[in-house]
């Protein structure tokens, strides 16, 4: 049998031509603000780093009352096992700067406007996952600092009333950070995460494939002759695989220079260590619920300033839905401002979250 | 929309001449190198987390002696299991006083054989194989060849197995 022959029987029943005429066709707008473009792939790229290395840490890793000896037997005893584990705990970081990256260019370019509001939403979903992928991974290794990151995370809950208390007992597996709230996290971080993250990942991906790449406003506003694209198999692709490649030394580059420390055991009698503060993608959150805990005193102001931060980030899923309009406005603008706010917002606290730090 | 022409294409017809061909095929090949290199750099450090275990299995089997401590308290007719570097091997103080202790790996297919005092023999329940007790030789069943014996030495904290 002839190569030709071999694809057309898979063809006929698998419609190979179809995905190829497809591919043949996607388009990728070209404009000053197509840098942009690549982020979304880069944080893809991070994810599926994130999926192979946390398949080889697995190969060691015991949950459970095990927990701190298995990390410290990856980390010292197994070959390069400290450069997986670094490599893990960077990439989490890295994914999560590029998915926020991400979201802010997709944010002022307003590409989550019509027919686009299922990508927004999507993503938003999927940057939450990975934020609890990040506060479950956190606790993983059970040394002094995850233990306490993890006690201060799962506090913040138990400020709302009535259920606060029992959906942190419920997360902690008990009343105290123990083994297990380990064996427990290490079961969403492993199973339950994947198992939601994957289909809706799959779905965002497949809406930027019938959508395509939104452009700007600014160019959309041009009559369609001043509109440049370019192919994406192979002209764009071929810069997005670069993309990875550079995403793939910069990780590879961190993740040897700087590798991942492991501190003593977790110890439940020990005082918390000095400059204990959250992983820089939470400092912000963390601060401003500080802050706000300092503008409204007691009880109520907690509850008060997690409600605050609710409406905020309800704001911000639900932007597709009040910035709708094509043409520039007082609607489109204040959702600008509304974006630099946030940034601002974002910046601000985290500097004050580190300088802060005693 | 107005797509982008294909410059590249526009590129190579102009620049395929017969010199310039070389260094294409010279840089493609170089560029085939590096990638190969970038990934076996890639697999090495995968490859030898992964064959840890293995590893360290490798330097145990190295060992060439052990020391059971109170082991000469062994009634006669009694065995010991215990072991020796990565793999389980046994230790018989038979009736007749002699000591004997030899690899409890079959050569069969890798089972771990036991001894039967009642019969004196040597026996592997996964295929039915059988030994001698005292020289370690393959009598019936399937066992291609004999278990290797150690040498064992008697004093009074224990028994020293060694590699005979």
């Amino acid at each position: 049998m002839s190569s030709k022959a071999i694809y057309d029987w898979v063809d006929e029943r698998l419609g190979l031509s179809e995905l190829a005429a497809f591919a043949r066709h996607k388009t990728v707008p070209v404009h000053s603000q197509s840098f942009w473009y690549y982020w979304g792939g880069i944080s893809l790229f991070l994810f599926l780093v994130q999926c192979f290395t946390g398949v080889l840490l697995l190969v060691y890793y015991r949950p459970g009352a095990e927990a701190y000896e298995s990390v410290r037997q990856i980390t010292f005893v197994m070959h390069f096992g400290w450069l997986i584990r670094s490599a893990h705990a960077w990439s989490a970081s890295l994914m999560i700067f590029s998915i926020l990256v991400h979201m802010f260019s997709v944010y002022f370019m307003k590409a989550y406007r019509k027919p686009r509001e299922f990508g927004w939403l999507s993503g938003m979903g999927l940057l939450g996952l990975a934020s609890v992928f990040g506060f479950s991974g956190y606790l993983l290794p059970m040394d002094e600092l995850s233990y306490f990151a993890t006690k201060v995370g799962l506090d913040i809950p138990t400020a709302i009333p009535w259920i606060g208390p029992v959906i942190a007992n419920m997360l902690r597996g008990g009343p105290d950070v123990s083994e297990f709230t380990v064996q427990r996290f290490f079961a969403l971080h492993v199973v339950v995460l994947p198992a939601v993250f994957l289909p809706l990942l799959g779905f965002h991906l497949w809406l930027v494939q019938r959508h395509g790449n939104a452009s700007p406003p600014s160019v959309e506003a041009l009559p369609p002759v001043e509109r440049k694209s370019e192919p994406f198999v192979p002209n764009f692709m071929r810069k997005d695989l670069a993309m990875w490649l550079i995403a793939l030394n910069i990780l590879a580059l961190l993740a040897s220079v700087f590798p991942w420390s492991l501190g003593k055991p977790f110890d439940p009698l020990a005082p918390a260590p000095l400059g204990i503060h959250p992983e820089w993608y939470f400092m912000s959150p963390f601060e401003m619920l500080k802050l706000l805990g300092v503008v409204l005193r007691g009880e109520a102001g907690e509850i008060a300033g997690i409600l605050l931060f609710t409406l905020g980030i309800a704001l911000w899923v639900l932007i597709p839905f009040y910035d709708t309009k094509k043409e520039k406005g007082q609607r489109a603008r204040a959702a600008h401002y509304f974006g630099l706010l946030a940034v601002f917002a974002l910046l601000s606290t985290t500097i004050i979250g580190y300088w802060t730090i005693r | 929309m107005i797509e982008q022409t294909n410059t590249e294409a526009h590129i190579e017809a102009v620049a395929e001449g017969p010199g310039e061909r070389n260094t294409r095929r010279a840089f493609l090949a170089a560029a085939g190198v590096a990638g190969l290199a970038y990934t076996a750099a890639l697999a090495y450090p995968i490859y030898r987390y992964l064959a840890s275990p293995e590893e360290m299995a490798m330097e145990a089997t190295a060992v060439t002696e052990v020391t059971l401590k109170d082991a000469q308290k062994l009634p006669p007719g009694a065995v010991l299991m215990f072991k020796f570097g990565a793999s389980p091997a046994l230790l018989i103080h038979h009736q007749d006083g002699r000591w004997i202790s030899m690899t409890a790996v079959c050569t069969h297919l890798g089972c771990t054989v036991q001894y039967e005092p009642q019969a004196d023999r040597i026996h592997c329940a996964c295929h039915g194989g059988v030994y001698n007790a005292y020289t370690g030789a393959n009598v019936s069943g399937p066992p291609p060849r004999p278990l290797k014996l150690f040498k064992v030495a008697v004093n009074e904290a224990g028994v020293d197995v060694s590699r005979a």
